[in-house]
């Protein structure tokens, strides 16, 4: 299928892209690797007037050490977070959780900014940030300002992003000494998860719990996490894990059986993690 | 919007609508069929080209993000009548059965053991699973992978 016409804006800096977004409102998306955007285009669930393309802002692509945390640019690609040592060393979930998204042609196209900004609760990276308690940095005429995960997702596809605000940059506490597990439940390879689950246990034993696809937003467990801050076990941690949330019923899965895989999951994540 | 891409060491000049998929500007208007279009969804990896040398699904990729990009694609991996090795090792394992899938697996394929030259046969699954053969023939393809990156001997 062939996605409605649209006009086409290729920013040359963040600047140029905000100025695009301040003009056209709500009639704009923004294209970073377009594997969120493009397949909803193509089904005209989604017809944005002005595409504005930011694909080309490399100065966006970038991950770095910046001490208490790991800075990642919002075009970086997921292959480049899953095959980076810097992650991998500091902030181990997420290269893990990365290395699971798509398949290796999607990974070499979408971006962690693109596939955080999407707000998907399908989707397996907002998890992890949940977990690991990240930090968004945005972009807009006013400035720029920090989000955390916990008020960035907001509803089903919206985040706390304005119409003409840029998601520039995602920073993730360093989790040295970390231990971690991520487990998505799905009938076939590629598919979104029917449930997921990203479980990071600090070095000090604090948990960090998020899910994927229980809720019509990414969310975290934070029963889970004071279970295991109590004193529990994986199993008895793990039992409290969909409580509180409000997964939908859809082919693939009725509400209980979300709930079953959500308790199944983090259990083996918790254990995975060492708990 | 006029864009220029090089497909096969060859540079194309031309004006595309925006909305042009990059799978459709190589096949309708560039002319190159090798490309095939499966699913249309990017599930099955039957589009599956390298933009500056790696795999993509060109079925998801607007041709007008390919401006300026070097882009190889099936008719491009053979050196005349020589075939690439990858080619040559799904030849000798028959590992195609309709070949609908096999443009896109072999260039799936090929970037694959550009990064990884040496997997392992669950290393090949995993880097594959983008790319779906409804003959269900993956045995040989993974063995086609395999047999290809221990250097094509028999």
């Amino acid at each position: 299928m062939i996605p409605a016409a649209f006009d086409y804006v290729r920013a040359g800096s963040a600047s140029e892209a905000i100025a695009a977004l301040a003009e056209h409102g709500d009639e704009a998306k923004l294209l970073a690797g377009g594997h969120s955007l493009i397949p909803l285009m193509r089904f005209r669930l989604a017809r944005p007037a002005v595409v504005v393309d930011i694909g080309r802002l490399d100065d966006l692509k970038y991950i770095r050490d910046a001490g208490d945390h790991v800075a990642i640019g919002a075009l970086t690609r997921h292959r480049d977070v899953e095959t980076s040592e810097l992650v991998a060393n500091r902030a181990g979930l997420l290269g893990e959780v990365t290395s699971h998204v798509g398949d290796p042609q999607v990974r070499h196209r979408g971006t962690i900014g693109g596939a955080v900004a999407h707000g998907d609760p399908a989707s397996d990276i907002p998890s992890a940030l949940i977990a690991l308690g990240a930090t968004l940095v945005a972009a807009g005429p006013q400035g720029t300002r920090e989000i955390s995960v916990d008020d960035f997702f907001t509803g089903f596809l919206e985040t706390a992003l304005g119409d003409d605000e840029l998601l520039t940059e995602v920073r993730i506490p360093a989790t040295d000494g970390a231990r971690w597990g991520f487990e998505k439940f799905n009938r076939r390879a590629q598919d979104w998860a029917i449930v997921g689950v990203s479980v990071v246990v600090r070095a000090g034993g604090e948990a960090g719990v998020g899910l994927v696809n229980m809720d019509s937003r990414p969310v975290r467990a934070a029963a889970v996490e004071s279970a295991v801050a109590g004193g529990a076990s994986a199993a008895e941690a793990a039992e409290l894990a969909a409580v509180g949330c409000d997964p939908t019923e859809d082919l693939n899965a009725s509400v209980e059986y979300r709930q079953h895989l959500a308790r199944v999951l983090t259990r083996r994540a918790l254990e995975t993690a060492g708990l | 919007m006029e864009i220029s891409v090089t497909i096969n060491g060859t540079t194309h000049t031309h004006d595309v609508e925006p909305r042009t998929l990059l799978v459709h500007y190589i096949r309708d208007v560039v002319g190159l069929t090798g490309t095939n279009i499966g699913c249309d969804t990017s599930s099955c990896g039957a589009c599956t080209i390298h933009i500056n040398g790696e795999s993509v699904k060109s079925c998801t990729v607007f041709a007008v993000q390919a401006d300026g990009d070097d882009l190889l694609t099936i008719e491009g991996l053979a050196e005349g009548e020589t075939l690439h090795p990858m080619q040559e090792s799904f030849r000798q394992c028959h590992a195609l059965q309709c070949g609908y899938c096999t443009p896109g697996m072999v260039m799936a394929a090929v970037s694959l053991l550009d990064e990884n030259p040496d997997p392992t046969d669950r290393e090949v699954r995993l880097g594959l699973e983008g790319n779906l053969c409804r003959c269900t023939g993956y045995h040989n393809i993974v063995k086609a992978v395999l047999h290809c990156a221990a250097g094509g001997e028999q």
